[in-house]
């Protein structure tokens, strides 16, 4: 039987997968990395050169040419198909990305680099010179094509980039298989049998890996990057990323998504609005601890008796980005930069510690979830001790206190802390779709009322008196358990350890 | 003699650890920094400067003088300030007051040079807590009169985390791949801990309180002080090796000495003293950046004007009427002398050797009972911390030890301040373990050698502390602490030592045989209670 054909049909394959993966390291690197133009020029820069010199290498391979090329198939399969796995886990776990991911675009450059001509010797004594070089070039370029239109309407929107890269790893390795029985009289039989025993493990192992790919991306891909990203960059305290999706755009600090527009009016409102409700005066000096991306700002500067807003993020590179990241300064309506306006760069533990102020009338408390020792001392009675310092006797507090459904010990015992820190606190909660139902705790020194009025002339897109007052009741599932629950202080942190167990869950 | 970077690290991190090292070709850059502590070299001067005159202008009379500026003679010239005696003086040698309990200051946060952490102590001890109250650290009593102190100066969350086999992990015991062997000795310790913790003698006493004065004297408690704690451990049956390490751990952080150079009184002591009942668990630690500086500062703060610092006393010479001590001012190099009806010792006790005239020439035997271990303690001032290495990795705590390593790892200052992010201040601690020689291997080494060995150790959990440490500063402590090795304890030495010598009286946590700011308070105070007047 004459097997060049098929041989021709490896070529357009093979010059498929190499495309594939190259727009895969780049999509990969412009949505963890952000700006798109760069990490693409880039990329396809790096992948070219190093597909150069694959080439000139295969300059130095004499002997053995259907057994090398069977063997650079296998590795191209390894290192191609696990290339999208591996950037997302790295990503998420080194400081470092950049540099695994152009040596891992070098590395599959170089080894496609050497495919081609490989094959194309294997070929030459099959064939006449002119014909081989006009067909298999031919190919080569088809499957590029191929490639270029599969990715954006078939293999990103219906496989995402994981499956894909699996599934073209799978092909290269099917290649490399069906090349030991293509070329089975230019192999010497003992190396046929090795290369098939590699060839099947490492097709098997792709396999298992297509199959558990829900696993693998849920560890970084799902949670973060189903929309593109418009903006990344890491801090040192954390990686803020924006991405743009069909909702609208969202913030994410270190993979936890803080908000998004879609829906974010319903949870700064709910945040904002109750607490000078309950506030009998004009409040004038408002405190905002973390609230970085300037939202609830936003909220605050709606009021007219409002003279000062303090806001203490710890992040500097977050409250850069909320005024700078055109989108972010829109949607806060530049609050960040109004000149009632001061922002703070500190840990707000420590500032609440160090800082000589004035007392404020309104303290808005929005900080990430207790997720860490560092976040749970800023739900300690400590903190709320410390907190009460800087407060007037009729001051309204609000906390961010997650989720009442999702956490419903961790809600429980930031309200028992703010009691035992010796407020007198109201809890409530709303739904805010991105999130599910949320939580949060007004609280004041002295006994009061749940507010049952909202402030005239002040514009609001979701609260009205009927939402106002029903966010205080409690469904079944997510009121007060009937069990035992600890305060949460600096020398026991069991915030941290609710908040782990109850999340774990859901992982 | 020099030494090879090889042979230093071996020496002092072990063999296999100290080859990787040297092999990892990790640079052995200069670090800044200084080895710190007394800057004259006390007994040189105390062999140098015998028979001294005072010249006839130089002596002045004083009630009472009180040698040593640790614990031990703060807390007596704070009760003598305390109860309207106001005619002593105290004199130190260091430019520091504060003796093993000092501290320093950075421009991040102040950090400990030897004791960091005092626990909550129960209801009976009630000049101690006098003294919490004083501070401002407490914040009344509970419903069963126990002591609460403030949240804030509660050793925060985490407290501790353990470093083994590249990861780190919570707690100080390993809990990691324990066996059910392993599970249920470590279970079986806590009852024996527990059995001792609930043991009352006769008269109602515990087998272990603290002050040490105040534990049972039964034979059957006694007897644990004629074996080390290791052979106790075998005893017992115990075996596992965790669980080793883990008392093993306890006495060379507490004492300095290694699980079979302890007395299994002293071994048990530490478990069972801050547990009120069994099952209870131990009294919570009250901690500062600056560790027990905080106290020793605050005594201090009290009594400034009757301090005179660098100033080394040369001889203490009983008289008919009294005690006369001569003094060195270290930095005029001037000699005086104090007429004095009392002193108060306040010094360790191995020194009275070389200042009490009369033990000069006949020194008693019980003296040189009293032995002391070697230490050294370094501050790294760090950029930033290091950061995990695995997402899994326990965060770092307020005491981060190393399983693998003969150093007990390293306290982190800015831990009780709140601060969890950018530079910060590691306390390293390195006892020498009653180490033959130890005293002349550790002062053989200068700073770039210390500061190696301190690195090296810690870059097995750390490969960048390197690049992350701007400074080191360390100081040796060449006498750090008393050692409650076997037979020394429940010996005659300690009640000897504690009576007084004519018109001295002595007054160093070392009488206790256990170095610990509550036994330092406890002589300060009970010898400025010998000395007042009614
Ligand atoms: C590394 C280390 C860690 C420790 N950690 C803890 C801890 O966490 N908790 C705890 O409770 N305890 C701890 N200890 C023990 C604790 O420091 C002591 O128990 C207590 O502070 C000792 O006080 P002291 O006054 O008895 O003795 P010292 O601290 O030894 O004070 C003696 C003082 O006398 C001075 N002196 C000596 N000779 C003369 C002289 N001739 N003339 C004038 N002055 C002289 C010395 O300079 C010194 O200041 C630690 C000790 C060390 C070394």
């Amino acid at each position: 039987m004459n097997k060049t054909p098929l041989l021709f049909l490896n070529v357009i394959i093979i010059a498929t997968c190499g495309l594939i993966y190259e727009l895969l390291a780049a999509t990969v690197s412009s949505y963890v990395l952000g700006d798109s133009v760069t990490q693409f020029s880039l990329v396809i820069g790096i992948y070219l050169s190093a597909m150069g010199v694959g080439s000139w290498l295969s300059g130095f391979l004499d002997n053995n040419l259907a057994k090398r090329f069977v063997e650079i198939e296998l590795a191209v399969a390894v290192v191609g198909g696990f290339s999208a796995p591996l950037l997302f886990l790295t990503f998420a776990n080194v400081s470092y990305f950049n540099i695994i991911l152009y040596a891992m675009v070098f590395v599959i450059g170089a080894l496609v680099g050497l495919e081609i001509p490989l094959l194309m010797r294997i070929l030459k004594d099959e064939i006449d010179f002119k014909n081989l070089v006009a067909r298999v070039l031919a190919l080569d370029y088809a499957g590029a094509l191929v490639a270029s239109l599969l990715f954006p309407i078939f293999l990103v929107p219906k496989l995402g980039l994981t499956r894909t890269s699996l599934i073209f790893g799978l092909l290269n390795a099917g290649v490399g298989l069906w090349g030991t029985w293509l070329l089975e009289n230019l192999i010497k039989p003992r190396d046929t049998n090795i290369l098939r025993v590699k060839g099947f493990i490492i097709a098997v192992l792709l396999i298992i890996a297509f199959i558990k790919a829900d696993a693998l991306t849920s560890l970084a891909e799902d949670a973060l990057f189903v929309d593109n990203i418009i903006y990344a960059k890491s801090s040192s305290y954390q990686r803020i990323v924006v991405t743009k999706g069909k909702t609208g755009y969202s913030l994410f600090l270190n993979g936890n998504l803080q908000f998004n527009t879609f829906d974010e009016y319903r949870y700064h409102e709910a945040l904002v609005h109750p607490a000078f409700a309950v506030h009998d005066g004009n409040p004038k000096r408002i405190l905002v601890l973390g609230g970085g991306d300037g939202l609830a700002v936003r909220e605050i500067l709606k009021y007219p008796s409002v003279e000062t807003v303090t806001l203490v993020d710890l992040d500097p590179e977050m409250t850069k980005v909320s005024k700078s990241v055109p989108v972010l300064g829109e949607l806060n309506k530049h609050s960040l930069e109004d000149s009632r306006v001061s922002v703070i760069n500190n840990d707000a533990f420590v500032w609440l510690d160090s800082a000589e102020t004035e007392p404020f009338d309104v303290a808005i408390v929005d900080f990430p979830d207790p997720n860490n020792f560092a976040l749970g001392k800023l739900y300690t009675t400590r903190f709320y001790n410390l907190l009460k310092k800087k407060l007037k006797p009729d001051s309204a507090v609000v906390i961010q206190t997650t989720s009442p459904l999702m956490a419903r010990k961790s809600f429980w015992c930031i309200v028992k802390t703010l009691e035992a820190s010796g407020f007198s606190v109201k809890p409530y909660n709303t739904t805010v779709p991105s999130f599910g139902v949320w939580g949060y705790a007004l609280a004041k020194l002295q006994p009061f009322e749940t507010p049952s009025k909202l402030p005239e002339n002040v514009e609001l897109k979701y609260l009205n008196e009927k939402t106002l007052s029903s966010m205080f009741e409690f469904s079944a599932d997510t009121n007060l358990p009937n069990e035992e629950i600890e305060i949460n202080r600096l020398d026991n942190q069991a915030l941290v350890r609710y908040y782990e167990s109850e999340w774990r869950r859901f992982e | 003699m020099k030494f090879t970077r090889r042979e230093i690290l071996t020496a002092f991190l072990g063999l296999p650890f100290a080859l990787s090292a040297c092999r990892s070709k990790s640079e052995n850059t200069e670090v800044a920094g200084e080895i710190v502590g007394a800057n004259v070299n006390v007994g040189h001067i105390l062999r140098e400067m015998r028979n001294v005159e005072v010249p006839p202008n130089n002596w002045e009379n004083v009630k009472v003088a009180i040698i040593g500026g640790g614990a031990a003679g703060l807390a007596a010239a704070y009760k003598l300030n305390k109860e309207n005696f106001g005619d002593f003086v105290l004199l130190e040698l260091e430019n520091k007051i504060g003796g093993t309990a000092q501290s320093g200051e950075s421009n991040v946060v102040p950090y400990p040079w030897g004791a960091h952490y005092l626990p909550v102590p129960f209801q009976e001890n009630t000049e101690l807590i006098a003294l919490l109250d004083e501070m401002n650290l407490t914040e009344g009593r509970d419903v069963k009169g126990e002591l609460v102190v403030k949240e804030q100066f509660l050793c925060r969350e985490p407290e501790e985390r353990v470093f083994y086999k590249g990861r780190w992990y919570e707690g100080l015991y390993l809990h990691v791949g324990e066996n059910e062997e392993e599970k249920r000795q470590f279970a079986e310790f806590q009852k024996q801990v527990d059995f001792w913790v609930n043991w009352r003698d006769a008269t109602g006493r515990r087998a272990f309180v603290l002050p040490v004065a105040n534990c049972s004297r039964d034979a059957e408690v006694l007897a644990l002080d004629k074996i080390s704690f290791g052979d106790w451990l075998r005893q017992k049956g115990f075996t596992s090796e965790r669980l080793f390490w883990y008392c093993d751990y306890a006495t060379r952080d507490d004492y300095g000495l290694k699980l079979d150079q302890t007395s299994a009184w002293a071994g048990l002591f530490y478990f069972c003293s801050r547990v009120r009942k069994s099952g209870e668990e131990s009294q919570p630690f009250i901690t500062f950046p600056e560790g027990n500086g905080r106290f020793v500062n605050f005594l201090h703060s009290k009594i400034k004007d009757k301090t005179r610092m660098k100033t080394v006393a040369l001889e203490i010479i009983p008289t008919e009427k009294g005690v006369d001590v001569i003094y060195l001012n270290t930095e005029t190099n001037e000699i005086r002398g104090l007429h004095c009806e009392k002193t108060i010792f306040a010094a360790p006790i191995f020194t009275a050797k070389y200042l009490i005239r009369d033990f000069k020439t006949n020194p008693p035997e019980f003296v040189k009972e009293f032995e002391h271990n070697a230490w050294f303690v370094a501050n790294l001032f760090l950029k930033d911390r290091p950061k995990n290495r695995f997402p899994r990795d326990f965060p770092l705590a307020w005491d981060n030890v190393l399983y693998e390593s003969p150093s007990l790892g390293y306290v982190n200052s800015t831990h009780q301040k709140g601060i969890d992010y950018g530079a910060a201040v590691f306390t390293y601690y390195y006892p020498m373990c009653a180490e033959e020689n130890a005293r002349a291997k550790l002062f053989a080494l200068n700073h770039k050698e210390l500061a190696d060995i301190i690195l090296t150790d810690l870059s097995r959990a750390h490969p960048t502390i390197r690049e992350l440490t701007e400074k080191i500063d360390v100081m040796r402590w060449g006498h750090a602490m008393i050692s409650p090795r076997t037979n020394f304890l429940w010996s005659t030495a300690r009640d000897k030592a504690q009576k007084p010598f004519r018109n001295i009286h002595f007054a160093h946590s070392d009488l206790s045989g256990i170095a610990l700011f509550e036994e330092a308070f406890y002589h300060g105070i009970r010898v400025a209670n010998e000395i007042l007047p009614g």
